[in-house]
């Protein structure tokens, strides 16, 4: 019993620690308007090879949606293995658009 | 005695194991540690993960597949959208916001902040809607090439997936208005504040790919 006591209080400022840790909101909201301002003007301004532009699209695209994913969906903050529930499932969708994209670009026998 | 000593235990604000039908109401203490809501609600999340990869992963190999792809530019109204995605980004930040506020105690906060989100969201969804009036009005439509196909398949499988939670989302502004959620009690916030970053993180990624490059 007094397992689960300790493991009642792990779990408490576990949970205490996670619900007081707040980034700074604004900041990020800053940083996202910021990259979303240069990810318009870079496509709709600038003409560089395709594959450059869709590279550092892409990039930029997954440095937002990684931000919205570690501090607004709190996952930086969460316990490991939602990340890891989230992560694999991303790995997994990674594969399946890669394996497509490989299809497309490798030559057919 | 021990097990008196268990449940006599502080639990903090906002905790996720609290007593049966005690701060979240749960009726069972999760042996994760993380609510059984909010676990449903990533679980979920990790499908739509896989549903939208479907979509993105179709689009890309239909767009790698076929030479002479429109540019999108020539067709969509980059910058409205771009202002849209703007709407969606400042409706994640007042959800976040107001989160933080139930969590600090701050009620009357959390009522503004769901509101403003619940307004961005409906914003974001009536200028999609006045995009799809005038695309369709210009002949731009599903049929009318694989380019149309896709678009109108992806982004609007995104806007009522954006419709879905507002609907929930003014079910959450109604139940704080009601003074349903307490500091001690507010999971219901959480766990739509997780489904509504998700889908402006989805939204983040279509922009880039559809309305970009």
């Amino acid at each position: 019993m007094s397992d689960e006591i300790t493991h009642r209080e792990e779990l408490a400022a576990d949970e205490e620690r996670r619900v007081h840790q707040q980034p700074n909101y604004m900041a990020i909201f800053w940083w996202l308007f910021g990259l979303t301002v240069v990810e318009v003007s870079y496509s709709v301004f600038t003409h560089p090879p395709k594959v450059v532009l869709m590279t550092v699209l892409v990039g930029l695209a997954v440095i937002k949606a990684t931000m919205v994913a570690l501090f607004f969906m709190h996952l930086r903050f969460e316990r490991k293995s939602l990340g890891i529930i989230f992560a694999s499932t991303l790995i997994l969708g990674l594969i399946l658009v890669s394996v497509g994209i490989a299809e497309q670009v490798l030559p057919r026998p | 005695m021990e097990h008196a000593a268990a449940a006599s235990l502080p639990l903090p604000h906002g905790s996720v194991h609290a007593a049966p039908g005690g701060a979240h109401g749960h009726g069972e203490e999760p042996t994760t540690g993380i609510p059984h809501d909010k676990m449903g609600m990533w679980v979920f999340l990790c499908s739509e993960v896989m549903f939208f990869t479907g979509l993105i992963g179709g689009y890309i190999v239909l767009r790698f597949g076929t030479p002479n792809w429109p540019h999108p530019g020539n067709t969509l109204n980059i910058w409205l959208t771009a202002g849209n995605t703007f709407l969606l980004i400042c409706s994640s930040v007042t959800m976040v916001q107001a989160l933080a506020a139930v969590q600090r105690g701050d009620l009357r906060k959390l009522r503004l902040f769901l509101s403003l989100t619940l307004l961005f969201g409906a914003s974001f969804l009536s200028v999609q809607v006045v995009e799809y009036w005038k695309l369709l009005h210009e002949g731009f439509n599903p049929h009318v090439s694989l380019f149309g196909s896709v678009f109108f398949t992806t982004t609007g499988f995104h806007g009522f997936h954006v419709f879905c939670g507002v609907v929930c989302m003014s079910f959450v502004t109604g139940k704080a208005f009601l003074g349903k959620y307490t500091q001690a009690s507010h999971q219901g916030v959480e766990t739509i504040g997780l489904y509504w970053h998700f889908v402006d993180l989805v939204w983040i990624v279509l922009f880039t790919i559809i309305y970009l490059f």
